[in-house]
Order: structure tokens, then C-alpha cells, then sequence
């Protein structure tokens, strides 16, 4: 063994790097590295799964899918009112079950080629008429939550399809049949799921080709590589090894060409890491700011957007879990046992409220006249002496590993509801589980759990995406079979008129918390940031924020 | 990245063997390292961190000015999204992001901390004693199935020494939910293989270390033997080995903590979950993760001295 | 000897065959399967069984594995269920990250180590002894990824001397050949690429260094007392060698073979490492990626990266038996 030699080991480094250097073609553009004015870093949370938003249903896929790809109708920006996107217009007929959408015209794939109905229906086909692994309800899980069933479903456990038609009538007419009433329509088409691809990208990259066996699903190219839409933003490279998705500007878009030549977004998993990836100036924004960095970060001059809060998060109570939750009572006592306002004030990001119904205000049927459990210990005490169930113990589900828009730190909001409940003398006993799969698992399964909190952000603008997610049929979540509440779901839901659509709503709202299956706890406004010189960009309430707009100053 | 673990290997078994030399030297093993450990000013110093510790540990609990659990700031509404206040003259520290007193929680969590790095090192001991008690008991035994079983415990051991440590512990804190059993499981199960050879290698070497081979022929018999000399002599280069272990338990289940896999169980403050929990506070309040930063440290650092300074005065080899 | 490899390379099939058996029933005996992972708070118990079904999760574990090894066969390791894409491609974007973070870690750690414990020896009870001695201890009990983020405060936050995130500027839009960024940029003579892969490599590294670092030290320095006091060395001095001579043929040389001993050990210590410090610079590469493949209950990674660990092991440990026949002739592998 020889004593190490710097001299010669620097000359043998030195020798390799000559030796490999130029070896490879060098293929990037030539104009790439120079002006950084026009090209925005985003820090985004994780990776992106595929870039095929029909087989997405994960934030990060969504929102490339949402710079890539236009939808027929799409959210107002800044809020969740149905706008126009690829379509200009749209009416539904006298029985409310075929919508005609009146297409924009002289709109391009990034391809090149034309935008129009024959287009949509080659998507809508598409979707319906999905076979084998695509009707796995991972593969297309929008399709499912919103249409149901395929055309020929695979699967017995599959509802039939809602969605039952499409006929192009001319170039920018094109008529969607429903085989039923629903509320879903068309507020739920303006899901990036229901983006318009190119059907000439779709059939040269076989992009319905799902292989392999269903435990080792392989996607088709077209889902990887080569997402084809009509967006502002075309889509350039995906660097797993450096973790960064990039997006170019798309030169021949329809509207108002994006500001950003470049768009970036980077993955940084670490909520820290993140502020500190701003702070140093890797990036110029990110999402799912922590709430207690809102504050120092607005101070220090950064564009903070609070996004209105479009979620809700709720205490569950099982009632199959333990008997003694099904004495309305008892769930009452713990409803008045919980200092939501405290939990409000101390925790969540500013703007946040606290929940009288289980959907924020700014869906239509949000109603404000029902009955209120403000905080009042000595009544949830007399209650429960009144259940006899003076010396209730209740197992205490929360999830760890997790923040959730409308739950930003799980064990911290645990932390203060366990004490309330304690304070009236309830014995609670914490499980904690880890957020995926073991807490979701436990809690929305079987019947051991007794109380756990969860929560939803909306899809879109529709009170059925919130009250009809959670109580319109029996769940385990739960743990109630209440038919007449059921059956009032399914009215409101057939309701074609929408005027009268929002007043059941508003009466199922009352329903819902005479009933009291959980308490409702609050709505949080999740924040985004952007740089001290990034202006443009609108937050939404449904995520839909457009990168398209954004410039630096 | 996982190389060389023949070496690994050799570097415990040297351990082992270093007490089977001492009592060649007709000397008591334990006075002579006692003795030359109370002129070593590192072991001083790393005995009075950890008496200092113990102390704290077992006491302070008894003596917090507020319970470690009793959310005071947010009752007061003192706690706001980015605002945590910082000392005051009730509050040395301040509060933590629940609104707790953060000098208690210090305080109370050493108890826990202790708790943690004591039991997972006695699990890893434990279990690693058991393993190479067998394979070294064994490997004596000699013959065909003694040396099957040897090897294919060694095997595995090895395999695991291969396997990178944090992993392995994440991955047994998936498979057993998180809890405080879970941490100590979890970082216990990493220090198993390093227990188990250093055991084996210590029984091997004193069996066939020649005042085993005398005594056996002056006719003592061999149940005496084992109680008075091969057992005590074992066990020295394990104590040192338990000591080190103790600091990097310590700081693994930090690391834990941090990937999200910690003590869920938010009654008893730790210092590894306050420490991670701190990480989202750093903008407004990195005191909060300083204090049981320092503490993890200067913990680490005692154990660290005083294994260290325990070792040194075993090996003939340093002594000079 | 050819014998001999083709023996050892042989018995790596039942190994194999034994692990992955036992880590599949392992694996799926882990509460929870992929299936909740993927549906998130969206999934309903109808569609969690549907899945369970597609993935033929619910049939005999037997089963399941003979379709695995039929696919191992084909050297095929499957699809990520987290990231939907093949497990091997991840595998080759994601291992150089991790092998060019842990190299550089090695190079900080031997080249500032060995100096400076050589150095602490030769001024032993002098204030750079004392100084590398105390701070190798605190090295070694820093949590690495409370390191990490006050590193970032300090030079990334407040100094903006180098990034706090990533490997690459994704501004370059540098060419991805081998996905070993610095070696890339050279290949492609993309200079100011491989220049800041370099730069965004220096912090993650520095944390990652701080243990083997300190340990380097510390038995470097144990070290080369140990042979400053040896009878050769005196012998060398008494007989009229230049001190020069004597360090660099004697001291040294003698003194680096328990070093490179030490080295090899904390090879693995440094996986571990990189998990937190990938996490924690938002460094692309494999370790982060497997701590969080074991959360979303990814199969196929888990199986896939602790197949090739066990392949490098009994490699690697081929490859110390064979180094010893060669280094010392007493050795003779049958």
C-alpha cells in the first residue's frame, strides 16, 4: 500500500475528464441559460404521476395536466363558477339529459392539428368505451367518481355509465347525452380528467393501451412522454433524475400567449426545504405553504396568495364503533365539547373559519340557518350525564406522516380536540396511524374506529361533491343507515332545475346537522407563494391556478 | 455503498478478543480500567454529562413549574399561525408551537429520551446476545450441525449488518405502526448484529484463550470457569459497546422522528419529536429545535466520551 | 480460481431465491397494500377490493410469487405502484444521484480527514489536536439532518453562496446521458452544467461527510500514534533518515491500512445518510426514494432494491476473497 499521492491522483482526474469529455453529443438548445427573466421555477410537493391526466387523480399530475390541456368548461378564475373553455357556450334540453356545447373555433393541438367536435368525441369515446385495466378504478378514477360505469363494464361492482353519448352535428357543435339527470353536469366537465387531447397524439402514441397485468400496470408513451392538449404551455422534458418537469411556451396558442417562455416545476417533498429553496432563490414559488410560515414569508415582501378555502374538515363519529354513539346526545355533548374556535384562531392559516355545515359558503346550498354547536362545556356535560354515558371512553383515530390542505398538522389539531374532550371528562384513548394506508384504512373500513377527523377539498363547484361524498349511502366512515336522508340525496340529485336544486340542498344541510353524524370543524384557506418579483397569477379555489399569466415585474 | 463487510466484521471481532488478553496479564480487568479510566479527563467529563442526565431524567419530571402537556399559550391565545412568543421570566424558554412550556417539556423529555436509548439498546443487546450466544455456544461445540448453525446464523447477521441501518428501522416502522414500542423496536433491531458478533467473537476467543485451557486442566470445573471468568470478561467489551450504542440510538431515533416515523404519542415529550416537530418552526422560533438540538448533542457527546474513554483503557494497544 | 467464481456466483441463485421468497410474504404482510396509498382519502372500500382484485393482491401468495420470478426470469423488475413507472428506469435515474453524493461525501471525508488526523497526531495535546478531536466527536453526534438545515440557513438562506436544493439548475436544460450529472456536463462539454452539479453537490455532501469524517480523524489520528511509537519508526529516525522520508515511507503507509479498513465500514453507514440528506436538499436519488417507496407499500422498489443490495453484497464479498489471494499468497481460494 502506497501512501496516497495528491499530485498524481489530481493528474489521473485530470486525465479521465479529458478522456470523457466530449464523448456524447451535447443536444440542448442553444438559446437555453439566458435570460432567467422569463422562466419560473415552481416548487411543487412530489412528482407528477403521468402526464395523461386521464389516468391522474393526484394534485401534481393535475396541475401539468392544467397548463397542458383546456377542458370544455372550465372555472372562473379566482373561483369555481362554470366559465367557458374550449366551449363557448352550452345548453342543456327540456329533460335536462343532453347538453349541446358550442365549440370555440380556429383552436390548434400542439401538434398542429385542428380542435374540434370530431375531436371530443373521439375523447369521450375514448373514456367510454375503456377497456381491461382502464376500468381499474385507479387507472381512471375521475372518469368513475363522475360518469360511474364504462360501456361495457367488466366489473359487476361497476354502476352504469352516466355519460351515454356524444355526436358531433358540425365542426364547433357538438351534443353530449346523459342517461339521467345529474347534478355533476357540467360543472364536473371542467376536471382536467375531461381534458381534450389530440386524437392524432392519441392514436400515433397508442395512448389507450394500457398493458401489462394489473399489479404491474404499464402505461402507453403517450402518458409519459408525448401529452398533447391545446393549452399554453407545451410540454418540453421530464428529468426524474433531477426532478424537475419543464413546459415551454406554446407559440401558436388560441388566446393570450402564456408571459413565461419557460415553466418549470421542481419537486422538493420537504415543507421546509421548500421555504428554504425560495429564501435561497432556487425557486421563485411553491405550493402547500406550512401555516406558520404565511406570515414571516409575507413580511419578508413575498407574493403570498391565500386561496379561498374550498374544503372542509370534520370530526367523524362512527356510531357502529361504539353504541354509545348512536344516542344523538352523546354526539351532540361532543359537538359541544369541541372549542373549534380556539383550534380556528390558533392553528389554521389566517382566513380560516370555523364549520357550521360540512361545505364551505361559497357553494350554492351552503345554509347558514342551522342548528350551531358553539362551544359550551357545561352543556356537553349535562348531555352526557343525561346519556348516562358520564364516563365515556372513545378510541381517538389521527393520522401522522400526513398535511392535507384542509388539515395542515394533524397532531397539533389532535393535540387540542383530544384536550376539549378530555375537559368534560371524556376518556380519550389516541390512535395514531399512519395517513396512507393504515389510517385510511382503519378509518373508513370496518367498524373498530370510534372517532377520527378527516377532510375533502371540492372538485368542483357542487354541493353533491361535498354533503353526496359523504352521506348519501352507507359508510363505514360512519357507521349510520339513515334512509329518508338517503332519499332526500337522491332527489336533490335528479333535480334538474337548479334554482330548486339549491333550496334542497340548503335543506339537506339542516338535515344533515340535526343529525349531527360528525361535527364539522373548519374551512382553511390553503396558501402559495411566489417571489418577491412574480406577479400575475390568480389563486383558485379549486388549485386551478394558471401559470399562463404569471411575469416577473 | 454497502462494501466491505468482512471488515466490519473483523473490527468487532477485534473487540471481542481484547478481553480475553487482559486477564492473561493476571490482573482484574475491572480495577485496572477503573483505575485508568478516573485519569482520563475525557471519561470524567463524559460520566458528569451523563450523571447530570440520569439525574435530570429521573427528578426533573417531579420538579416542572407546568405540566409538559398543559397547552398554556393557546389558552391564553398567545399562539397565532407564525407567532410563537419567545422567553419570559415565567417561561425560560418560551413556549413551544402548542403553547407548552418549553423548559418543562426539555425537562420531562429527558426522561423519555433516556428511556428510548436505554430500552432499544437493551432490545439490540438483548436479542444480539441471544443470536451470538447460540452461534458462538455453537461454534464450541463444534461438529458438523454446530458449524451449520454457526454459519447460517452468521449468515444472516451479516446480511443484516449489509442492509443500511435507517432503512431497515424505517421499514420495521412500517411493519409495526408507529409507537414508542415501535421506535425502540426499530432502532434495537439496527444495533442486533453488532451485539450478536461481538458476543460470539468474545466466546470464542476466551474458550480458546489459554487460562481456560489451565484452569480446565487444573480441573475447575467448567460451570466455575464460565461464571468467573468467561462471563465477566465477555461482558466489559459489550458494556463499551452498550455506551456507544446509547448515543447513536439516541440520534437514530431522532432520525426517525424526522422522516415522520417517530413516538406519535404527543402525552410525553422526546427530544428527537420535538426536534422534528421544530423543523416547520425554524422561520420564526429555531430556539424551539436549538435547545433539543444542543441536548441530543451534548447527550450523545457523554456517551460518546465515556464509551470511548472505556474502550481506550481495554485495549492494550492504546494504553501506552 | 475459475472454478471457484463460477461456484460462488452459482450459489447466488438460491440465495436470491430465499430472500425475495421471504421478503415477499414480509412485504405483503405489512398492514395496508398499495391500494390506499393510491386512492388517497377518494377511496371507498368498494374500490380499494376492486384494485386488490386487479393487482391480484387477493389471490395465494404462491401464486404471486411465481408470477414475480417468472418476471425476474426476464429480468424484468415490474412497475412502481407509486410512480407508475418501470422500477428499473427509476432505478437508472435515481441511482447516480446517490452514487455521485456518496463519492464526493468520500472524497471530503478521506481528503480533510487523513490530513487532519495525521496532523492532530504529530501536534498531540496542541490546540489543533484538541480542536479536531472535540470537533469529530460533535460530528458524530449532530443528527445529520438538523446539520443539513443549518447548513442551509447559513450559506443557502443568508450567504446565497450555493443552492439549498436539487442537483442541477433545471434552467440549463443540460443533456442527460449517463444521469451522473458531472460526468454528463463533461461528456457533452457542457461545462457550466458539470461546474454547477459540482456546486449544488457541495452542501448535501458536506453534511453527508460529517460522520465518516469525524470517524476518519479520529482513527487516523489513533493510528498513526499508535506507529510513531514502533520500534521501525525510531529505527528509521536513529539511523539518519530525513523526517520527510520517515513520515511518507513509514508512518504514513503503516498507518493508512486500519484507515482503509475503517473506510469500507462506513460505506453502509453512508446509505443511510443519504436517506436524510436527500430528503432534506431535496437531492434526487435513491435513498429517499426507497424510505418513501416503504410508506406507499411499493412491492416492486422494495423487492427491486433489496435484490440489487444483496447481488452488490455477495459481488463485493467475492471480490474481498479474491483481493486476499492476491494481496497475501498464503491465501488460496478452493
Amino acid at each position: 500500500m502506497r501512501a496516497p499521492r495528491p499530485k498524481a491522483a489530481i493528474a489521473a482526474i485530470a486525465v479521465a475528464a479529458l478522456a470523457v469529455a466530449g464523448c456524447a453529443e451535447s443536444n440542448r438548445d442553444d438559446n437555453s441559460g439566458g435570460s432567467k427573466k422569463d422562466t419560473l421555477v415552481f416548487g411543487v410537493a412530489g412528482d407528477p404521476k403521468v402526464l395523461d391526466p386521464s389516468f391522474a387523480s393526484d394534485g401534481e399530475s393535475l396541475r401539468v395536466a392544467r397548463q397542458v390541456f383546456e377542458t370544455l368548461v372550465r372555472p372562473e378564475e379566482g373561483g369555481t363558477k362554470v366559465t367557458p373553455g374550449l366551449a363557448e357556450s352550452w345548453t342543456p334540453d327540456a329533460t335536462g339529459t343532453t347538453w349541446t356545447f358550442k365549440l370555440r373555433s380556429g383552436v390548434k393541438f400542439h401538434d398542429g392539428t385542428d380542435f374540434n367536435a370530431e375531436a371530443v368525441c373521439v375523447n369521450f369515446n375514448r373514456w367510454y368505451n375503456a377497456k381491461g385495466l382502464m376500468q381499474s378504478p385507479d387507472v381512471t378514477a375521475y372518469w368513475q367518481d363522475v360518469m360511474g360505469g364504462f360501456a361495457k363494464n367488466e366489473n359487476a361492482d361497476l354502476p352504469p355509465s352516466l355519460f351515454k353519448s356524444c355526436a358531433a352535428k358540425d365542426a364547433t357543435t357538438v351534443d353530449l347525452a346523459f342517461t339521467r339527470v345529474s347534478s355533476k353536469i357540467p360543472a364536473a366537465l371542467m376536471l382536467p380528467s375531461f381534458s381534450i387531447h389530440s386524437p392524432k397524439a392519441l392514436q400515433e402514441f397508442d395512448a389507450s393501451n394500457v398493458a401489462g397485468t394489473a399489479e404491474d400496470i404499464k402505461y402507453p408513451s403517450y402518458a409519459t412522454e408525448h401529452p398533447t392538449g391545446t393549452g399554453p404551455f407545451k410540454f418540453k422534458t421530464w428529468d426524474v433524475a433531477n426532478k424537475t418537469l419543464t413546459l415551454e411556451r406554446n407559440e401558436d396558442y388560441s388566446g393570450a400567449k402564456a408571459k413565461l417562455k419557460t415553466l418549470i416545476f421542481k419537486t422538493i417533498s420537504d415543507e421546509n426545504a421548500r421555504k428554504q429553496a425560495l429564501r435561497s432563490g432556487d425557486i421563485q414559488g411553491y405550493d402547500l405553504v406550512g401555516p406558520a410560515d404565511v406570515e414571516p414569508l409575507k413580511s419578508e415582501g413575498f407574493n403570498m396568495l391565500t386561496r379561498p378555502a374550498f374544503n372542509v374538515l370534520y370530526l367523524a363519529m362512527n356510531q357502529k364503533g361504539n353504541p354509545k354513539l348512536a344516542d344523538i346526545r352523546v354526539r351532540q355533548a361532543i359537538a359541544y365539547a369541541l372549542n373549534r374556535q380556539q383550534l380556528v384562531t390558533s392553528k389554521l392559516p389566517p382566513g380560516a373559519k370555523v364549520a357550521d355545515n360540512f361545505m364551505p359558503d361559497t357553494v350554492e346550498g351552503w345554509n347558514g340557518d342551522v342548528t350551531k354547536y358553539t362551544y359550551d362545556p357545561a352543556k356537553a356535560k349535562a348531555l352526557l350525564a343525561e346519556a348516562g354515558a358520564s364516563n365515556l371512553t372513545l378510541k381517538f383515530h389521527y393520522p401522522t406522516e400526513v398535511t392535507r390542505p384542509y388539515m395542515p398538522n394533524p397532531k397539533d389539531i389532535f393535540e387540542l380536540l383530544s384536550a376539549d374532550l378530555k375537559a368534560v371528562g371524556i376518556t380519550v384513548e389516541a390512535i395514531p396511524l399512519k395517513w396512507s394506508p393504515d389510517y385510511l384504512n382503519a378509518t373508513t373500513s370496518g367498524s373498530k374506529h370510534d372517532i377520527h377527523f378527516l377532510g375533502w377539498t371540492g372538485d368542483y363547484g357542487d354541493a353533491y361533491n361535498f354533503i353526496g361524498t359523504f352521506f348519501d349511502r352507507p359508510k363505514d366512515e360512519w357507521g349510520f343507515n339513515n334512509k329518508a336522508l338517503f332519499d332526500q340525496f337522491k332527489d336533490a340529485d335528479g333535480t334538474a332545475d337548479i334554482a330548486a336544486r339549491t333550496e334542497k340542498y340548503k335543506a339537506l344541510n339542516k338535515s344533515v346537522m340535526d343529525f349531527l353524524p360528525g361535527v364539522p370543524i373548519s374551512h382553511s384557506p390553503p396558501a402559495i407563494v411566489f417571489g418577491k418579483d412574480v406577479t400575475g397569477v390568480k389563486a383558485s379555489p379549486l388549485t386551478d391556478e394558471r401559470y399562463a399569466t404569471a411575469e416577473f415585474k | 455503498m454497502t462494501l466491505s463487510p468482512g471488515k466490519k466484521r473483523e473490527k468487532i471481532d477485534r473487540l471481542a478478543e481484547l478481553a480475553a488478553r487482559d486477564d492473561e496479564r493476571g490482573v482484574s480487568l475491572w480495577q485496572e480500567a477503573f483505575r485508568r479510566l478516573r485519569g482520563n479527563p475525557a471519561a470524567i467529563v463524559g460520566a458528569v454529562i451523563l450523571a447530570l442526565f440520569v439525574l435530570v431524567a429521573v427528578v426533573g419530571p417531579f420538579l416542572v413549574p407546568y405540566a409538559a402537556t398543559d397547552t398554556i399559550g393557546i389558552r391564553e391565545g398567545l399562539i397565532k399561525p407564525g407567532v410563537i412568543p419567545g422567553p419570559t421570566g415565567d417561561h425560560w424558554f418560551g413556549y413551544d408551537h402548542q403553547g407548552r412550556d418549553e423548559f418543562s417539556r426539555m425537562i420531562v423529555g429527558a426522561r423519555q429520551t433516556l428511556l428510548v436509548g436505554v430500552v432499544s439498546t437493551l432490545i439490540g443487546l438483548a436479542v444480539g446476545a441471544l443470536i451470538g450466544g447460540v452461534s458462538g455456544a455453537a461454534a464450541g461445540l463444534g461438529g458438523r450441525w454446530g458449524r451449520w448453525i454457526d454459519t447460517t446464523l452468521m449468515r444472516f447477521i451479516d446480511m443484516l449488518l449489509a442492509m443500511p441501518s435507517l432503512l431497515l428501522a424505517v421499514s420495521i416502522a412500517a411493519l409495526l405502526g408507529a409507537s414508542l414500542t415501535t421506535v425502540m423496536i426499530a432502532v434495537g433491531v439496527v444495533s442486533v448484529p453488532v451485539f450478536a458478533r461481538l458476543l460470539r467473537g468474545s466466546m470464542i476467543s476466551q474458550a480458546n484463550s489459554d487460562y481456560v485451557l489451565a484452569a480446565t486442566s487444573l480441573g475447575v470445573k467448567k460451570s466455575k470457569i464460565a461464571l468467573t471468568h468467561v462471563v465477566p470478561n465477555s461482558l466489559a467489551p459489550v458494556i463499551v459497546q452498550a455506551t456507544l450504542t446509547l448515543a447513536t440510538a439516541i440520534i437514530e431515533a431522532a432520525a426517525l422522528s424526522f422522516l415522520g416515523l417517530g413516538n406519535p404519542d404527543t402525552a410525553v415529550p422526546e427530544w428527537g419529536v420535538m426536534l422534528a416537530d421544530a423543523q416547520q418552526y425554524l422561520g420564526i422560533r429555531p430556539s424551539l429545535a436549538i435547545y433539543p438540538a444542543v441536548a441530543i448533542i451534548i447527550t450523545a457527546l457523554g456517551f460518546t466520551l465515556l464509551g470511548e474513554a472505556m474502550r481506550e483503557a481495554l485495549d492494550p494497544k492504546l494504553r501506552k | 480460481m475459475f472454478r471457484f467464481i463460477v461456484r460462488r456466483l452459482l450459489q447466488l441463485i438460491p440465495t436470491l431465491f430465499g430472500l425475495s421468497l421471504l421478503l415477499f410474504i414480509w412485504l405483503r404482510r405489512l398492514p395496508g397494500g398499495p391500494e390506499t396509498a393510491i386512492l388517497g382519502e377518494r377511496g371507498t372500500p368498494e374500490m380499494r377490493a376492486a384494485i386488490r382484485r386487479n393487482m391480484g393482491l387477493d389471490e395465494p401468495i404462491l401464486v404471486q410469487y411465481g408470477r414475480f420470478v417468472r418476471r425476474m426470469i426476464k429480468l424484468d423488475l415490474g412497475t412502481s405502484t407509486s410512480t407508475k413507472r418501470a422500477v428499473t428506469t427509476e432505478f437508472i435515474e435515481r441511482f447516480p444521484g446517490t452514487v455521485e453524493l456518496t463519492i464526493t461525501a468520500m472524497i471530503i471525508a478521506i481528503g480533510v480527514g487523513i490530513p487532519l488526523g495525521y496532523l492532530a497526531a504529530r501536534r498531540r495535546g496542541r490546540f489543533l489536536d484538541h480542536a479536531s478531536v472535540g470537533g469529530s466527536l460533535i460530528g458524530i453526534c449532530i443528527p445529520v439532518f438538523f446539520l443539513g438545515y443549518v447548513l442551509k440557513a447559513i450559506f443557502s438562506e443568508n450567504l446565497h453562496w450555493f443552492p439549498s436544493s436539487g442537483r442541477q439548475d433545471p434552467t440549463l436544460g443540460a443533456t442527460r446521458v449517463t444521469n451522473f450529472f458531472v460526468l454528463d456536463g463533461l461528456m457533452t462539454r457542457e461545462w457550466d452544467a458539470a461546474a454547477d452539479a459540482l456546486w449544488h453537490l457541495v452542501l448535501p455532501s458536506i453534511a453527508l461527510a460529517s460522520i465518516p469524517l469525524a470517524i476518519i480523524v479520529r482513527i487516523t489520528r489513533a493510528s498513526v500514534l499508535e506507529v510513531l511509537n514502533e520500534d521501525f519508526v525510531r529505527t528509521a529516525e536513529a539511523k539518519g533518515l530525513t523526517e520527510q522520508t520517515v513520515r511518507r515511507r513509514h508512518v504514513l503507509r503503516n498507518a493508512m491500512l486500519p484507515v482503509a479498513t475503517s473506510i469500507g465500514l462506513l460505506a453502509g453507514g453512508l446509505l443511510s445518510g443519504a436517506v436524510l440528506t436527500e430528503t432534506v436538499f431535496a437531492f434526487s436519488g435513491i435513498g429517499a426514494f426507497v424510505a418513501e417507496a416503504i410508506g406507499q407499500r411499493d412491492y416492486p422498489v422494495l423487492m427491486g432494491f433489496i435484490l440489487i443490495i444483496a447481488v452488490v453484497y455477495v459481488l463485493v464479498n467475492l471480490l474481498v476473497d479474491l483481493s486476499y489471494s492476491f494481496i497475501d499468497p498464503r491465501v488460496r481460494v478452493r
